[in-house]
């Protein structure tokens, strides 16, 4: 065990820092989930990318600073510890990039992240279909073989998906060989959101805000250069997302060390109002954050090492996701009959259920969990 | 000894749930204040005579007690009416007979509506309509302020619940304040018990969503409710709330008949009513996956107002404070708030 950081690592921390200080907008910017808020998000990427923060662990030439895993995880707790804006480029940067850095073509990396990095293509994840959620195998929208103009005509509906109307492209399966049952027979898509035959139609989520949008297809066409990974071999390039999606990268330890600093804040300037058994969960959020994070130190190692984490990222989902809600729900008791109120902590707390639902649902997860780390049977 | 609701309690459930079915459906709630189909819905109510029913006949009203004021209140949460009816139709009579006797008749014809704010936030729920608000005496002590806010100006402030309606005022006008020990506290208990009722009917609302989406809704070939972990998370969310029902009931019967030790019936029926209907929605919007995350389905509307009700008239943890206070073992240190 050796758990100091090297000089370098020092160094980065310390310049990351400076810059978040002299650039996290001070205000609050609004909801990224909202039209509005999205508008001002996309500025604050760009001053992210103009200073080669958006990607920190990108190659250079794709506009990153080649920063290692543990200089991005570090990277990751000054972000929150700054209180900089959601990162409504996250879909694409955090989920769809590792799928192109280990699938696609140099042609398609060339093309594709530069863009996704200076949020000038905005990534939309289009796996869920209306009667597709947990058995994302059961996906029936299709891509049929158009030979004579050499690509693909896609039909079928996507929904739930994050941001979608603000979106200028989206990454889904679509079944390509309509014999092969589930798994077999799906593509993996990299759509402009702007062809023709394809429509967006945002709705609300639960807290109000428009964060969710249905995309239609209609015989849209794609060339075969919109296939990622393979035609037919959509499953095993999507796993990879998934586990990107449940594991670290989606929810780094920064953004729950921070929550529950907020936390002991709140208790703190909620004087009588934090009673005695509210500070004991008030301790339990804080150790539990730091538990996480210690757990991603171990699992970051693994990964360095060359020991992927595999159904262990079903771990981390669970874990953050449950932590995320049991320390809001000591936030709004805190804040008493105040919580009728809406403010962050209600905003916050509705996100953090919605924790257990997306990214594969903590059921699914405990199914993993019991089936591939425990090896009992399956059923 | 017979612990269930009496032929009366039960014909007026049918009564008032038939009303609500009719004119309360989620369209109504969604409407929100101010709306056509709320105040239709008011008119409804007012019609049955209900505003009267902790009124006594020799003033006009139904003469009933707190037995039917469980029935009442549990359909008027399984509908998620968004009426100020803890205010007006359980709150109000004790402290209108105490400090403004002559508003009581307008009461009874259904022709005021009152709001509560007892924990004095400055935020009454679904406020912007009300003639009147009795601010004040939280935990049944102190003295309860009747304020006249007809023509006061109102102000909105965003909610968790958006068809909260939460307002604030300025320029209420000071009718009379009431500061009898027996009045403040039969208030307040009222308001608890009713608020208790209504966390009842929204879980049983939240869990009848549930098991109906759970027996349609398929994922790998098969009814979601199939899979072990779903069943389990609903019959877990249906123990919580089956074990609160006879609890609430208690609290009814026990302040219909004035027993002295009352407050603790009345703290375990907001306590377990409130953790009831927690696990019920937590276990709800788990069960329906992204559809409940969307405010165009309507489990939304009545999981936030379980939210609401959570933190009013005392949270779970400030009933079990006040609990250990009576039964003589309080808690050292500090004290929950409210
Ligand atoms: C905030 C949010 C953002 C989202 N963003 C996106 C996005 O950007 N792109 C996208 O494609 N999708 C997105 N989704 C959708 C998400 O992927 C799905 O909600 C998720 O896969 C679950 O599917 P479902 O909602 O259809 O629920 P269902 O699959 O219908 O599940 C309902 C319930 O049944 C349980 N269940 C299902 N199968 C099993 C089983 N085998 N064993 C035990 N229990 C089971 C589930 O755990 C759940 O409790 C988002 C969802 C949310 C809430």
């Amino acid at each position: 065990m050796d758990l100091t950081w090297s000089e370098q690592d020092e160094q980065f921390r310390a310049e990351a820092r400076d810059w978040l200080t002299a650039n996290v907008p001070r205000q609050p910017l609004p909801s990224g989930d909202t039209a509005a808020g999205f508008a001002a998000h996309l500025e604050w990427e760009r001053a992210l990318h103009a200073d080669r923060w958006s990607v920190v662990s990108w190659p250079q030439e794709y506009g990153g600073r080649e920063a290692s895993i543990w200089q991005w995880l570090i990277f990751e707790e000054e972000y929150y510890r700054a209180g900089a804006p959601q990162r409504v480029t996250q879909n694409g940067i955090f989920l769809l990039a590792p799928t192109i850095f280990e699938f696609g073509t140099k042609q398609q990396q060339d093309e594709l992240l530069p863009r996704m990095a200076a949020a000038q293509d905005l990534w939309a994840q289009g796996w869920s279909e209306p009667g597709a959620g947990s058995d994302l195998a059961g996906i029936s929208s299709r891509a049929v073989r158009d030979e004579q103009a050499g690509g693909w005509r896609l039909s079928g509906q996507k929904t739930w998906s994050t941001r979608g109307a603000f979106c200028t492209h989206l990454f889904g399966l679509f079944r390509t060989d309509p014999q092969a049952q589930r798994h077999r027979g799906l593509t993996y898509f990299l759509v402009p959101l702007d062809t023709p035959g394809v429509t967006v139609r945002g709705f609300d989520r639960l807290d109000g805000d428009e964060g969710f949008a249905d995309v239609f297809f209609e015989n849209a066409f794609l060339p075969d250069s919109a296939v990622l990974g393979g035609v037919d071999q959509g499953w095993s390039v999507a796993m990879s997302t998934t586990g990107s999606e449940r594991g670290l990268t989606l929810r780094s330890p920064g953004r729950f060390l921070k929550a529950a600093a907020a936390l002991v804040a709140l208790a703190g300037e909620r004087g009588e109002a934090a009673t005695d058994l509210l500070r004991d969960r008030v301790a339990r959020s804080w150790m539990q954050a730091h538990a996480y994070q210690q757990f991603t130190l171990a699992q970051v190692t693994d990964i360095v090492e060359g020991r992927p984490a595999g159904a262990r990222s079903s771990l981390n989902k669970v874990f953050w996701s449950e932590l995320d809600i049991a320390l809001h729900e000591t936030a709004l008791e805190l804040l008493g009959p105040d919580a009728l109120v809406d403010g962050p902590w209600t905003r916050g707390y509705q996100f953090s259920l919605s924790g257990p639902i997306y990214a594969g649902t903590n059921e699914i997860q405990r199914n993993i969990i019991a089936e591939r780390l425990l090896g009992l049977p399956r059923r | 000894m017979r612990f269930a609701p009496s032929d009366e309690q039960r014909e007026l459930e049918a009564v008032v749930r038939q009303v609500l079915t009719d004119r309360c459906p989620p369209q109504t709630v969604r409407a929100g204040a101010g709306s056509a189909q709320v105040a239709a819905l008011a008119e409804s109510l007012a019609g049955l005579g209900v505003a009267g029913l902790l009124v006594a006949e020799d003033d006009g009203g139904l003469g009933l007690d707190e037995n039917h004021l469980v029935s009442v209140f549990a359909q008027i949460g399984y509908a998620a009416a968004p009426l100020p009816l803890t205010a007006t139709l359980a709150v109000a009579p004790a402290v209108l007979a105490a400090g403004a006797p002559d508003l009581l008749a307008k009461l009874v014809e259904g022709g005021l509506t009152v709001g509560a704010d007892p924990a004095e936030t400055g935020h009454v729920a679904f406020g912007s309509g009300v003639d009147l608000v009795l601010r004040g005496g939280f935990g049944g002590t102190g003295r309860i302020e009747i304020l006249d806010v007809s023509d006061a100006a109102v102000s909105t402030s965003p909610s968790v619940d958006v068809a909260l309606d939460l307002t604030g005022y300025a320029g209420a006008r000071l009718v009379a304040a009431v500061d009898d020990p027996q009045v403040v506290r039969l208030a307040w208990e009222r308001g608890v018990l009713a608020t208790s009722a209504e966390l009842i009917g929204l879980s049983r609302r939240m869990l009848d969503l549930t098991v109906e989406h759970v027996r349609t809704r398929e994922q790998f070939g098969v009814p979601i409710g199939s899979f072990q972990a779903v069943k389990h998370h609903l019959a877990t969310a249906l123990l919580h709330l089956e074990f609160a029902v006879p609890v609430v009931a208690t609290a009814g019967f026990e302040l219909a008949a004035g027993l002295p030790g009352r407050l603790r019936a009345l703290a375990t029926a907001k306590a377990l009513a409130s953790e009831a209907a927690h696990v019920v929605g937590r276990a709800a919007l788990q069960c329906h996956g992204a559809i409940g995350y969307t405010t165009e389905y309507d489990l939304h509307l009545f999981l936030k107002r379980s939210w609401a009700l959570e933190s009013s008239w005392g949270s779970a943890a400030w009933h079990r404070a006040a609990l250990l206070d009576d039964l003589g073992v309080g808690l050292t240190g500090v004290r929950p708030a409210s």
